[in-house]
């Protein structure tokens, strides 16, 4: 026979809630230890094209980033949506990027500028000659140490998405 | 006289969702963004010599403004380039007791590819107008080239292969004394199968 208890309704036990706090604190400090803010604000298209025999960049501190695509739709500039080169949170001229690559590497500690590393970021879209200038940009300024910086991924997508 | 106080209770019931808030504010604001790429090493400028190398020593590809790719003045197709590359690296075309024979080298031996791997020279011309994905895709081939050819050393030497010597050496919490000794095992390897690649100018029409 089943037996129902009567009588008066036992309380649930409360939550000790006590901890919370610390429990997303300590998620908050790891999302601050392993994530990186963006210092440069894009004002050119940068969808990377991908790659699988990377290797990986992980020492910041050496690191001239060079951004190129398509200039991204602004207040009606008269450079809308022509290839643009990024250094430095602005954009640009071609002729200029020799220089502008030695005013950023003047800003990694000395020890390293031997063998700081220029990061090409340029967009999937961008045509060959333009990567060709920057390459004779940098030559130009002795920074031979560059990096085609793509995503993780299948190359054969680079092929599907269109040219 | 002064009465006894207890200090006022301060609610900390909206500690959570103060932190809670921060917590998402830093995931918005932050990403996760390991950067990878195709690591490459330009030639000095101003530095022209000329060097006699025999043409089966060089492995030409070409890429046109329709990114149709060329390979020793065929067409072929992008899925095709890697094999290609590694048979020409690997080739070691001479025979035994010949000076500059590989030892280690494992393929046919082709009296038009290459004779060692220190003489197989890729060259990689490019027109104005080809995309930067397609370049970059042929740069991954390349270097996937490579990286195999490297890897079955590896392998066959360490018994690691080449790529996890790399991530192991890249790795912060090695000790000194390992980082010398997989640098010294990295440096047989790329000693064996030296990347040489050029970048001519001008494409041959």
């Amino acid at each position: 026979m089943i037996h129902f208890k009567k009588g008066n309704p036992v309380q649930p036990p409360t939550i000790p809630t006590a901890s919370l706090p610390d429990i997303v604190f300590i998620l908050l400090f790891f999302f601050m230890t392993v994530t990186t803010i963006k210092d440069q604000n894009l004002l050119v298209e940068n969808k990377l094209p991908q790659a699988n025999e990377t290797e990986k960049l992980t020492k910041t501190d050496r690191i001239i980033e060079v951004f190129v695509g398509h200039s991204k739709q602004t207040h009606g500039s008269s450079k809308e949506g022509v290839v643009q080169v990024q250094m430095d949170n602005r954009l640009v001229e071609m002729d200029d990027v020799g220089h502008q690559a030695v005013l950023a590497l003047n800003n990694i500690p000395e020890h390293l500028r031997k063998i700081a590393i220029v990061s090409i970021k340029a967009d999937h879209k961008v045509k060959m000659g333009t990567i060709t200038d920057i390459k004779k940009q940098l030559k130009k300024v002795n920074l031979l140490k560059i990096n085609y910086t793509t995503v993780e991924g299948d190359v054969f997508q680079n092929l599907k998405n269109g040219f | 006289m002064r009465s006894k106080r207890t200090a006022p209770d301060i609610n900390a019931g909206s500690m959570a969702d103060i932190a809670f808030l921060l917590l998402i504010f830093f995931l918005v604001a932050a990403s996760i963004d390991n950067d990878t790429g195709l690591n490459r090493i330009l030639p000095r400028e101003h530095v022209k010599t000329t060097v006699n190398i025999k043409k089966r020593n060089l492995f030409e590809i070409s890429i046109n403004p329709q990114n149709d790719l060329m390979v020793e003045g065929e067409l072929v197709e992008f899925k095709d380039l890697r094999g290609m590359t590694i048979a020409f690296i690997d080739n070691g075309g001479l025979v035994q007791g010949q000076k500059g024979f590989c030892g280690y080298c494992q393929g046919e031996q082709s009296a038009f590819l290459s004779e060692h791997p220190n003489q197989a020279i890729i060259s990689l011309s490019t027109s104005r107008n080809s995309d930067y994905a397609f370049y970059v895709s042929v740069q991954n081939e390349i270097i996937g080239a490579y990286n195999f050819l490297r890897n079955r050393e590896g392998l066959k030497l360490f018994g690691t292969d080449y790529e996890s010597l790399v991530s192991n050496y890249n790795k912060a919490e090695v000790s000194v004394s390992e980082k010398s000794m997989l640098k010294k095992k990295i440096e047989t390897l790329r000693l064996k199968y030296p990347q040489k690649l050029v970048e001519p100018e001008t494409i041959y029409h």
